[in-house]
């Protein structure tokens, strides 16, 4: 302990005195130690995440706490349930989740390039430069590769008529995911969704309106793509139609039951009157309440509450068939979806308020007694439901994550629609341009440059890596071809297709989801490189 | 000093495995699982007697279903736990062929590790497999036939599906009879497939012999005091309404009165207000009354009175299920009797099951209801009994439904392997190593069906796919004399969907365990101690 600085300190008497409280309890790094050990903990969940990385990458099976099993291979998702301790680890993660957020893809790309950067720092460190001017080199290298990824970028046609291409690189997004098996429905699935919510004025796709729901069974094949709503109930009544056409939608959030007044009060029946009026009034209320219902000319209610045994026979009797249990999120989407309003009262509701949809229908499945509502038709049928159908529970979630990842890259697109090539491709040329650059550097910032050059290499190596073929060699390979060629759009052959060119393989990635990887990692960087202390209250393991 | 100290990512107890030993515990965890049900595949494999834990200690199930099996055994091991998932859905969707998709994958997994531990990269072994399911099922598809077209030829393939299936089951001494049950019952639906219209009533006493299909519906439950015990040309209102108090639930709403004489006066409306619904039923010219909720002593004396048969309590499932097969609507109000459709059935009477007696509606509006009554000596073979049946009548639904049919007794089995091997032999590259395992995996089906009856199963097995590589593709094994026979004489048929579905799930859950190179594991929650029910 004494050899840290800044923990004892003596007075002129030479007796030491103590500064911080609790000093004994606390573990403390600092300086270099701080920087190694950060380091050490940032690779070693890069060296996690790095199998996972490119088509050919592997899966990870995650334990839950309570033993649930998830098989994944989307970085966010496998860092999210790592049950991670380490602060520097938890940063990383926290990088994954903001590229998530942000992009929705290159989950895994950007924390295996953050882990290449923090392994370059060590050995900058080691050489004895500052952290600082690691840091603030690493900084600049990356304004370089940005600006470069921005000279090489290719603007990518998309429009409505010809969605095709769109298709391909939603392919590419799914192609290192488990559902390659029926990669180019699910591409086509995640396109058509986003392209059924897509505002091409504003270049902007609203993702409240792409729901994804997953229900056990079937096979991935099954998956469709629903113009519509798709609610996870039934009707409140066995008898109602399942099939219903032209419907017209009451949209509301008061329960079919007896009225309840909501400021506290006690209401005594004193009197044979007084009950026989009680019960009358009862009664009345619910004929009341569908007929209010019925008058505004809905066929269908929907209903956020539930209802009374009496008043669900009422609503069949009337031929009124209706929904209840309705969850709040998918009451707005409903609402959305129809084009109805949310009616807190029945009062207020009227022919104008109500949604309209073209067809609801019951679905069912397998031989257990599942049941799910599919709203169809609507008025407004900008929201779509992807209902994924799969082997197991695993693959479902699965399943949801890719194609979340695949509607997210359609999202970017739509909305800038200019492209780097991927498969490494961007990576190389990038490197080659930061290690030209860093040539023209005659401060000490060059050799940051060139660690950074060295660090964006290393994605493509992991991707020929798990691809199975001899890295270095591979990497070498392409890279001359690219200087000599001077076509940035030769990668890392990862599907053995015979061609280097990611043109070819429609091997395509947003420039703002690259910009965003290399901008993300090289602040992580930044920041675990300014660290010099830390101060953590010991976990009771002597140091 | 501070550098040598092992950084901890992890929270403390969570692991990381990570290469090797992930897929080494992977594998050992499928394969032990495909092992543990192995033994219950075929005509002749032997049950597992299953013994709970927790809140119902020491209650024993016998069974030879592997979902059943496997939802029983209580497993760490998270590949495991995929496969157990497999075979549950596989439940689900189908409701058979739950061993056989648990053991393929894990012989899957099982060659996938020899090819490994030769340095063959997982992706590799993925795409030689997704190669040879496709030509699998290819070679499947292309051997499956259809007879639906021929009623009779049809009604003989349901049996034999029937027959097949029960053959492995409890019920194989009298699978004859109970296939023409299944096959009776799903005929009865007319093709649509809804199984909620075949109920399955347990009764222990008897013998497996005495059970029986009846073609009205069987309600368990008794008739009030004197009211008639027979109703024929019965119209049955069928509701779910209070019939007790019948309080009324406007908010906040209480009794508060200040004398005796009130609490009589009310007592009298109430009991007023109970006979005036009960006079708003009795209108609906109905002589039976069935509701969910409970009756009380008044009403069900008024309707004694009135000579209609009233039924409380039946449940839920009961009621919806009545509906169905009567025609009738679940009614809450009784206001508007021309508006509410009744239920009609010929007869209602009682008859006797063992000691008990039962309601029996028949005749019922709608043709398609049936009950089976199932006898026998002990609660477990009963329920081993209604295990297999509801597989039976799965898969004859399933096959109702997609009326294509293959081999069975490891017929397409290997066939399927021939198809991959031979596709093997002519790919190119490492791809093929992979369909040659996928080719074996699949071999060993056969195999454990032989083992398990106790045959030389090398012989049988190698005698097998000689035939079949010299054309004859319907040649099986047939387990009653341990030789190699024409399946189609020996009309032992599987459902095509059935087939199909474990060929697909068994590749998935193996596909899925095999991409795995690492298995991160969270710090277990802590429990505390329970307390009661678990």
């Amino acid at each position: 302990m004494a050899s840290m600085p800044g923990t004892l300190a003596f007075d002129e008497y030479g007796r030491p005195f103590i500064i911080i409280r609790d000093q004994q309890n606390q573990k403390r790094l600092t300086g270099v130690d701080a920087l190694k050990s950060h380091i050490l903990a940032g690779r070693s969940i890069a060296d996690t995440l790095k199998t996972s990385l490119g088509p050919k990458g592997l899966d990870k099976m995650m334990v839950s706490p309570d033993g649930d099993v998830t098989v994944t291979n989307d970085g966010a998702t496998i860092l999210k349930l790592m049950d991670v301790d380490h602060e520097i680890a938890k940063l990383m993660v926290q990088l994954s989740q903001s590229q998530d957020d942000e992009i929705g893809d290159g989950t895994t790309g950007v924390v295996v390039l953050a882990g290449a950067l923090l392994e370059q720092a060590e050995l900058l460190l080691d050489k004895g430069i500052h952290p600082i001017r690691i840091a603030d080199g690493f900084e600049l290298a990356a304004q370089c590769a940005v600006k470069h990824l921005e000279k090489i970028a290719d603007s990518f046609p998309v429009d409505f008529t010809n969605l095709e291409p769109l298709i391909q690189t939603a392919m590419t997004t799914l192609g290192s995911k488990i559902v390659n098996k029926c990669h180019r429905q699910m591409a086509e699935i995640a396109v058509q969704a986003v392209m059924a919510v897509a505002d091409m004025e504003k270049r902007d796709v609203n993702f409240e309106l792409i729901k994804v729901e997953g229900k056990v069974g079937g096979r991935l094949e099954d998956t469709v793509l629903v113009k519509g709503v798709v609610i996870d109930k039934d009707f409140s009544h066995p008898q109602m139609p399942k099939v219903l056409k032209d419907v017209k939608l009451a949209i509301l959030t008061c329960p079919f039951e007896p009225p309840k007044p909501k400021t506290k009060h006690k209401l005594d029946v004193t009197s044979v009157e007084d009950y026989k009026a009680l019960r009358q009034y009862e009664a009345e209320k619910f004929s009341e309440m569908v007929q209010q219902v019925k008058d505004a000319g809905a066929t269908l209610a929907i209903c956020q509450w539930g209802f009374d045994d009496e008043a669900n026979h009422l609503l069949l009797q009337r031929q009124l068939p209706a929904v209840r249990w309705v969850g709040g999120p998918e009451i707005e989407l409903i609402a959305i979806a129809t084009g109805g309003r949310i009616v807190p009262r029945f009062e207020e509701l009227s022919a104008d308020k109500l949604g309209h949809a073209g067809l609801v229908r019951e679905l069912q499945f397998g031989t257990t007694k599942d049941r799910m509502l599919v709203i169809e038709e609507c008025k407004n049928s900008r929201a779509v439901t992807i209902f994924i159908r799969g082997g197991n529970k695993m693959i479902i979630e699965e399943a949801k994550r890719s194609i979340h990842d695949a509607v997210c890259v359609v999202r970017n697109l739509v909305q800038d629609n200019r492209v780097v090539y991927g498969g490494g491709a961007a990576e190389i040329a990038c490197a080659i341009a930061t290690s030209q650059e860093a040539d023209k550097i005659s401060s000490l910032e060059q050799y940051a440059f060139r660690a950074f050059s060295d660090a964006l290499e290393s994605v493509p190596l992991a991707l020929a890596e798990n691809s199975g073929l001899s890295p270095i060699h591979t990497l070498t390979e392409v890279k001359a071809r690219q200087v000599k060629e001077r076509n940035p759009a030769l990668g890392i052959d990862c599907m053995l297709k015979g061609t280097s060119d990611m043109k070819e393989q429609h091997v395509i990635e947003s420039l703002h989801s690259k910009k965003q990887q290399f901008v993300l990692a090289t602040q992580l960087v930044k920041m675990i490189l300014k660290i010099d202390d830390i101060r953590s209250p010991s976990d009771g393991m002597s140091m | 000093m501070v550098s040598l100290n092992p950084v901890r990512i992890l929270k403390h107890e969570a692991e990381e495995d990570k290469a090797e030993t992930a897929r080494l515990s992977s594998f050992v965890g499928a394969i032990a699982i495909g092992d543990l049900v192995k033994s219950t595949l075929g005509p002749k494999g032997m049950d597992k007697i299953l013994v709970s834990h927790g809140r119902n200690e020491g209650q024993v199930v016998i069974t030879n279903d592997g979902a059943t099996i496997l939802k029983a055994v209580g497993i760490d091991n998270p590949a495991s736990k995929i496969l157990v998932d497999i075979s549950r859905v596989q439940d689900d969707e189908v409701g058979d062929g739950t061993t056989s998709v648990t053991v393929l994958a894990a012989e899957l997994l099982r060659e996938a590790e020899k090819l490994i531990d030769q340095k063959i990269h997982p992706q590799i072994i993925i795409a030689g497999w997704r190669k040879a399911t496709q030509v699998a099922r290819d070679a499947l598809t292309a051997t499956s036939m259809d007879n639906s077209a021929d009623s009779a030829q049809f009604h003989e393939d349901l049996m034999n599906i029937a027959r097949t299936t029960l053959s492995s089951k409890i019920l194989s001494q009298h699978k004859e009879y109970f296939s023409k049950l299944a096959v009776d019952a799903v005929l009865r639906l007319k093709g649509s497939g809804n199984l909620s219209a075949i109920q399955i009533i347990k009764k222990t006493g008897g013998t497996l012999e005495d059970s029986f299909l009846d073609e009205g519906f069987l309600l368990d439950k008794k008739i009030g005091v004197h009211q008639p015990k027979c109703v024929e040309n019965a119209r049955i209102l069928i509701a779910n309404t209070p019939m007790d108090t019948d309080k009324i639930k406007v908010f906040g709403s209480r009794v508060r009165v200040d004398s005796m004489a009130k609490i009589a006066e009310l007592e009298l409306a109430e009991k007023e207000k109970m006979r005036d619904k009960v006079n708003k039923i009795l209108k609906h010219n109905v002589n039976v009354f069935i509701n969910r909720q409970l009756i009380y002593n008044y009403p069900e004396q008024l309707f004694a009175d009135a000579g209609v048969m009233a039924i409380e309590h039946a449940d839920f499932d009961g009621i919806e299920r009545l509906a169905l097969v009567t025609g009738g609507e679940i009614v809450s109000t009784f206001d508007n009797p021309e508006l509410v459709k009744l239920g009609l059935c010929d007869v209602i009477e009682q008859i006797m099951i063992g000691e008990d007696t039962l309601l029996r509606f028949g005749g019922v509006a709608l043709g398609e209801a049936c009950t089976i009554v199932i006898r026998g000596a002990t609660q477990q073979i009963i329920d081993e009994a209604e295990r297999s049946l509801h597989d039976a009548l799965c898969v004859l639904a399933a096959t109702v439904r997609e009326t294509r049919i293959v081999y069975g007794g490891g017929c397409s089995e290997m066939l399927m392997a021939c198809a991959v091997q031979s596709e093997a032999a002519k790919t190119p590259g490492k791809d093929s190593v992979a369909m040659e395992s996928f080719a074996k995996a699949l071999q060993t089906l056969p195999t454990t069906i032989a083992d398990n009856a106790g045959y030389d199963s090398a012989q049988l097995v190698s005698e097998l796919r000689a035939a079949h590589s010299q054309g004859f593709n319907n040649m099986g094994l047939n387990m009653d004399v341990g030789k190699i026979g024409c399946m189609k004489e020996l009309g032992i048929t599987e459902s095509f969907v059935v087939k199909r579905q474990v060929l697909l799930s068994a590749v998935e859950a193996a596909e899925m365990i095999l991409r795995v190179d690492s298995i991160i594991t969270s710090a277990p929650r802590k429990r505390t101690e329970d307390r009661g029910h678990c």
